[in-house]
């Protein structure tokens, strides 16, 4: 069993999928942080949906399947899907579920469309694009892993300068704008970089699933703290552990998907945290409110005296 | 004591009109929201803005804070538009505009009035701490500036709110319906921190919805109902007609409105005013 430990160091295929997976963890759980306080879950959902057509132009245009390329194409339909969701909300009389829908449904069948051009195209290069549907970790090699860091790393240095500024923004926007904050612009680099976070994950746990990543390492990181920094912080390290453990469990027991073992393991987490976190955990809410009738119980018999 | 780090009343006072809005419009998609509004608050003043539900009364603050689009018109604090007096201008929104299990304590919320000072990416500091705790000291809120928001009862969150807004340390203060909803504590809490900053000749512009305590609290009034019904002095725009041009009939079923008006009408001048 230690092996596998010593495998994640040494071992150059399991050390790209656990640093991969971990990358995308670390990254996911900082920007979900913001996206679940502001209630904005699913748009990261949207957002990855949105990948999909880019990834199948972005190798229509080129021919090649380069990640760094289909990375590029992610990130441009992605912010694409961004934009629009935005515009409908600002623009228009539905509400932002039905635009997160509506982005959704619309870029994530025009990816399926152009997958399904490009298979029938008769290139035989285009075999593997489906991975990006649900991702495919065992894949990664080490200049992907590169990319991924060098990109989220970028992406984390702006949350921790501009943390602050983020911060306000999440809690009371209309408070910021009044002290001259430009929130529209606030709103688009914020949701920009959880393009970002996305797009560094679809080769793990595609596009699919990788809302998972932005929301249960945030949403169980939040049943520990109540502070954003260290809610950020714990996040983070929920979504790495997931990453690493995923990866881990899928090449042990052979045969089972990375990305989805990191989304169980992500799950596993939350489940946990919101038993037993230990203010806001259902567990001890519920001792809590035992002993309290207890208490009220026996004071109800003793006290007439 | 009071006022160690808050710069104030030797402040030279910017020049023109705290307020001044000419011919606002707002419309949201068909319906006209708030209708030719034309109003001048004065220096100094404890300013409410009175006026059924649907009059438009948060959409005035947030029109003249530059929160919503005017669809024509124009607004100036104290003669230049909104972006260029920022600085003078404090703000309270309405308490429920924000997520109260947002993960984070007393103290940095009222920090968050600092942060037009502080300017991008810098941390508040132990400057910004001090001033934050003084003002939570202010509304009676300092051995709670550690609490974690969704801890606090409604009133002291609405404490906390005003707290962020004496830290913005603003010669014009707009809040959204600070009294709503808040236990007697707060409320005395909340006036006194008002009246002390009119005392420092600070301008407020309050939106109230309790009618009983309007003469009670405030000096000026702005009677709203999509246009301006009446605006100036309590003693002289609090009368029963502009009530009921306000409010329309429903203005009969509030008894303690008689009184004052009927004996202010008959005496002559302020008889109950204290």
């Amino acid at each position: 069993m230690p092996d596998i430990f010593r495998d994640v160091i040494f071992d150059y295929t399991l050390r790209n999928v656990a640093l991969g997976s971990a990358l995308l963890g670390l990254v996911g759980g900082v920007l979900g942080t913001f996206a679940v306080l502001r209630r904005q879950g699913l748009l990261g959902d949207a957002l990855a949906h949105a990948a999909l057509p880019g990834i199948a132009l972005a190798f229509m245009l080129t021919g090649s399947k380069a990640p760094i390329v289909l990375m590029v194409g992610a990130a441009v339909t992605g912010w694409l899907g961004t934009l629009a969701i935005i515009r409908i909300v600002g623009d228009t009389r539905l509400s932002e579920d039905a635009a997160l829908g509506i982005v959704l449904t619309v870029f994530f069948g025009l990816g399926i469309v152009f997958l399904t051009h490009i298979q029938h195209s008769g290139d035989a290069s285009q075999a593997g694009l489906n991975r990006y549907l649900f991702g495919q970790a065992a894949t990664l090699v080490q200049e992907n892993v590169v990319t991924m860091a060098v990109s989220g790393a970028v992406a984390l240095s702006i949350v921790a300068l501009l943390f602050k500024e983020f911060k306000i923004f999440s809690f009371d926007p209309e408070f910021a704008a009044s002290i001259g904050y430009p929130v529209g612009r606030l709103n688009v680099l914020l949701t920009s970089l959880i393009v970002a976070a996305v797009v560094i994950g679809l080769q793990t746990v595609g596009v699919v699933l990788m809302a998972a990543m932005l929301i249960a390492p945030a949403a169980a990181a939040r049943q520990w703290t109540n502070r954003l920094g260290s809610m950020a912080a714990l996040s983070a390290f929920f979504g790495a552990a997931s990453g690493v453990a995923g990866a881990m469990i899928s090449v042990s027991a052979s045969r089972l998907p990375t990305g989805p073992m990191v989304i169980l393991a992500a799950t596993a987490i939350v489940v946990v945290s919101i038993l037993f976190a230990p203010e806001r955990g259902i567990v001890w809410d519920s001792l809590r409110r035992r002993r309290l009738r207890r208490e009220l119980f026996r004071a109800d018999r003793t006290a007439p005296a | 004591m009071k006022d160690a780090t808050q710069s104030s009343p030797d402040k030279p006072l910017p020049p023109g009109d705290p307020v001044t809005v000419r011919d606002l419009t707002v419309a949201y998609r068909d319906a006209p929201v708030l209708w030719d509004i034309d109003l001048t608050v004065p220096e100094g003043r404890l300013v409410a803005i009175v006026g059924p539900n649907g009059a438009g009364k948060s959409t005035l603050i947030k029109a003249i804070l530059n929160l919503v689009p005017a669809t024509s018109g124009t607004i100036s604090i104290y003669g230049k538009p909104y972006a260029a007096q920022r600085h003078l201008v404090g703000y309270v929104p309405q308490r429920g505009s924000v997520d109260w299990d947002f993960p984070t304590n007393a103290l940095d919320v009222v920090q968050m009035g600092l942060y037009g000072q502080i300017g991008w990416i810098r941390r508040p500091g132990s400057r910004e701490r001090r001033i934050a705790l003084e003002c939570l000291d202010k509304v009676g809120m300092v051995d709670y500036a550690s609490r974690q928001i969704s801890q606090l009862s409604g009133g002291q969150q609405q404490r906390v709110f005003l707290a962020r807004a004496l830290a913005q340390d603003a010669q014009i203060y707009f809040m959204d319906e600070p009294f709503a909803g808040v236990d007697a504590t707060t409320e005395k809490a909340i006036i006194d921190v008002l009246r002390e900053l009119r005392a420092r000749n600070r301008t407020l512009v309050v939106v109230h919805h309790d009618l009983e305590t309007v003469r009670e609290y405030f000096d000026w009034l702005v009677l709203l109902n999509v246009r301006v019904v009446a605006s100036g002095p309590v003693e002289e725009t609090f009368t029963l007609e502009n009530m009921q041009a306000a409010y329309g009939g429903r203005i009969a079923f509030f008894s303690g409105f008689h009184a004052p008006a009927i004996v202010g009408s008959s005496t002559g001048s302020r008889a109950l005013g204290d």
